[in-house]
């Protein structure tokens, strides 16, 4: 089977490339295809894993190009991370394919969203499979075009548009530091392959400043797609697109694609302290930093989207601590009750049509399915025991604390305690409470709909027990397996950890509760003591603003001045010499007049011309 | 043996030579235009002349171009006239700025 991994990003470009060419007359039927394909794809995606359990790495390549004595090659890798990354991306895939079918239903571009979802996730399993750092950067772009369509798929909605575009940009941001630390390697290894670059970071043939240069340069990209601090302002925004498309691009698969960079780098970061260090930093800060900008938004969707950053932030974090089985880990456990999260998110906007969470409420007894569902993805992510959040929060809790960061470990625990809080203030106002009087015509959404929901409710629940301390650490020693420069396959810690983040989470819930479930505490308790925090937080920072002020302005400045010399001395000077040229054949067809005597006094000066020039020169013109 | 050195026959033809051109391109009646044209002619042929008497080599060439000048200036008067007649008959002017039929 592995040999044939290519097949698998096929399938989605197959659906992609039929919808697009047929889909205005397939209609509605378009979904089916585009939920074969991807069935296909993850039933392959599957086989795969289940196959590299036992057999080693397969790794196939052909030369696509040759420059003097550089060739570069084009093929594909399955390796452990890249075997799991193909699973998670194709079944989170499979289950939107299925999903959107109810959702989407009746858009007038049904079959181009479902082509889209298609370029999407062909670009995504292309990328999880690249050996190289060129093919990965190919694919890399291709899923930053796959986001730009999707979430300007209502693009006769400014907002929509504006989303769009700004995701494209801040990525692209991202994507030039990536662009700058690939060349530069390419410079002192010679090479874009994975293998050789891990084995000249290791032979030490490339300065450690390099190392550290590279990897940095390396990490700003993946900062870019994975929404850290500070060009983290695009995720929220693309909230716009269509809700499924959240659930696939910002919480399980594209996002996923900066850490999975920094995973599948994980040797030349870890080669260079500082760069971890770096990694580190960003994850942590992102994580706290977007957790406390949770706790106030009032959209469904933004508060689902920053606890996305905020979790982004803890696998950087994992990463950064050289915990790499806790990254992938928490990445993975992350894709399903993320997943969920969204799709059931989309399930309540889907029955009320609002997005705005004061408007909600009471929604427990009407969405029989879809509510305790949510509950799931609530406490997963939340990190309450028994759901995988808990076990893979857990391992990157240790990971931080074995490293040495104490600073950073104590940063994530208060950010375990925002995202519980913050989560479970989100449940409880749409959930709980008395249902508001004008939600008479609240329904459950339809089967099509709810059973993705139930197998990433499983999946949510079940799949942290891949990888515990108590019962095995399955997940983590294959991952490791054969590769000592990843590190443990788990990290040993103290028992007081786990103990910390039940605790915290536990008690975040609490609070929620008491403030939002019981009511005991009043709601505007940081409204009305902290208005300027308040006012801060939700605001975001006014890192939006903070852009706006600066560098949009800045940029905006300098555009309008090289617009003015646009204006004032290119089209001057070309519109300058197209005068004179035109004034010149005026001046000369006012002779053409028919006159002869006109005529003849041209001729007759055109010869006192000459013969003057005659004169001075003495008939040799030098 | 002559008190009339060759200079002087060259500025008498310069002297014509500019009169007639000067009535080619100003006058507006094709007559006198013509007449002009002959004056030009005319102050070549003194040219000749005074260039078969005193040139570097003398001979009788430059008279016989001359005379030839004469007959073709002759035969061109005949019909640049018997032109400008027709052009008369056709158009009831002999303005030479009216005749512009060569821009078209």
């Amino acid at each position: 089977m592995m040999e044939n991994a290519w097949i698998i990003p096929l399938f989605p470009l197959l659906s992609f490339l039929f919808l697009i060419l047929f889909g205005k007359r397939l209609k509605e039927a378009s979904a089916y295809i585009g939920i074969l394909l991807t069935l296909a794809s993850l039933v392959y995606s599957l086989l795969v894993l289940f196959e590299r359990f036992t057999a080693p790495t397969y790794k196939a390549e052909g030369v696509w190009l040759t420059i003097g004595d550089v060739q570069l090659t084009a093929g594909f890798e399955v390796n452990q991370l890249n075997a799991l990354m193909l699973v998670i991306v194709s079944l989170v895939s499979f289950l939107v394919h299925t999903y959107s079918k109810g959702y989407m239903n009746g858009d007038d571009r049904f079959p181009v969203f479902y082509a889209y979802l298609g370029l999407f996730t062909f670009a995504m399993l292309g990328l999880v499979i690249s050996p190289n750092l060129l093919q990965t950067y190919f694919f890399w772009e291709l899923v930053g075009l796959g986001s730009f369509l999707l979430i300007g798929f209502y693009f006769y909605k400014e907002e929509a548009k504006a989303a769009a575009k700004k995701a494209f940009i801040m990525t692209r941001i991202g994507d030039v530091g990536l662009l700058i630390g690939m060349i530069l390697l390419f410079w002192q290894v010679g090479s874009f392959e994975y293998d050789e670059i891990f084995a000249a970071v290791e032979a030490g043939s490339i300065s450690a400043t390099m190392i550290t240069l590279t990897a940095i340069l390396i990490f700003i990209g993946a900062v870019g797609k994975s929404g850290q601090f500070p060009l983290h302002t695009w995720l929220p925004d693309a909230m716009e697109g269509p809700t499924p498309v959240s659930a696939l691009i910002h919480a399980a698969t594209m996002v996923a694609a900066g850490v999975y960079l920094v995973a599948a780098l994980f040797p030349l970061f870890t080669a260079s302290e500082t760069a971890l260090m770096t990694v580190a930093i960003i994850g942590a800060f992102t994580a706290i930093f977007a957790a406390s900008i949770g706790l106030v938004q009032k959209d469904i969707k933004r508060v689902l989207a920053y606890s996305t950053v905020s979790q982004l932030g803890y696998m950087m974090l994992a990463l950064g601590s050289a915990g790499y089985v806790a990254g992938v880990f928490h990445l993975m456990t992350h894709a399903f009750f993320k997943a969920l999260l969204f799709l059931a998110a989309g399930s309540v906007i889907h029955a009320v049509h609002t997005q705005n969470i004061e408007h909600m409420g009471g929604l427990w007894k009407k969405l029989r399915i879809t509510g305790p569902l949510f509950l799931i993805g609530t406490l997963a992510i939340s990190g309450v025991p028994l759901f995988s959040g808990f076990f893979s929060k857990d391992e990157i809790l240790i990971a931080a604390w074995a490293h040495g960061n104490t600073v950073l470990f104590w940063l994530a625990v208060i950010a375990a305690f925002f995202t519980a809080f913050y989560m479970f203030r989100l449940f409880f106002m749409v959930f709980a409470g008395e249902a508001r009087s004008d939600m008479k015509n609240v329904h459950e959404s339809p089967s099509v709909m709810t059973m993705p929901m139930v197998v990433l409710g499983v999946l949510a629940v079940v799949a942290g027990y891949v990888n515990t301390p108590w019962f095995g650490t399955f997940l983590g020693d294959w991952l490791v397996e054969g590769n000592h420069s990843l590190g443990h396959g788990h990290i040993e810690g103290p028992a007081w950890i786990m103990v910390v983040a039940t605790v915290v989470s536990l008690l975040g819930i609490f609070l929620a509760w008491l403030m939002y479930g019981k009511r005991s505490l009043s709601r505007d308790w940081l409204t009305s003591r902290a208005p300027l925090t308040y006012k801060t937080l939700y605001n975001k920072y006014y890192i939006d603003e903070f852009y706006q002020l600066t560098i949009v302005t800045g940029t905006k400045f300098f555009s309008s001045f090289l617009r003015f010399l646009e204006v004032f001395l290119v089209e001057g000077i070309v519109k300058g010499v197209a005068g004179i040229t035109s004034a010149l054949g005026k001046l000369g067809s006012k002779f053409q007049n028919g006159q002869i005597q006109t005529y003849g006094t041209m001729a007759f000066v055109g010869l006192a011309i000459l013969v003057v020039i005659y004169a001075v020169t003495g008939g040799y013109l030098k | 043996m002559s008190a009339v050195p060759v200079q002087a026959y060259l500025a008498l033809a310069l002297i014509l030579f500019c009169i007639g051109l000067y009535g080619a391109l100003t006058k507006r009646n094709t007559v006198i235009v013509l007449i002009s044209i002959e004056l030009m002619l005319n102050a070549v042929n003194i040219n000749l002349v005074a260039f078969s008497k005193y040139g570097i080599a003398p001979s009788i060439t430059g008279q016989i171009f001359a005379l030839f000048v004469i007959t073709v200036a002759a035969a061109e008067a005949a019909v640049g006239l018997a032109i400008l007649i027709a052009l008369y008959r056709n158009r009831q002017t002999v303005n030479i700025d009216e005749m512009d039929t060569m821009k078209h």
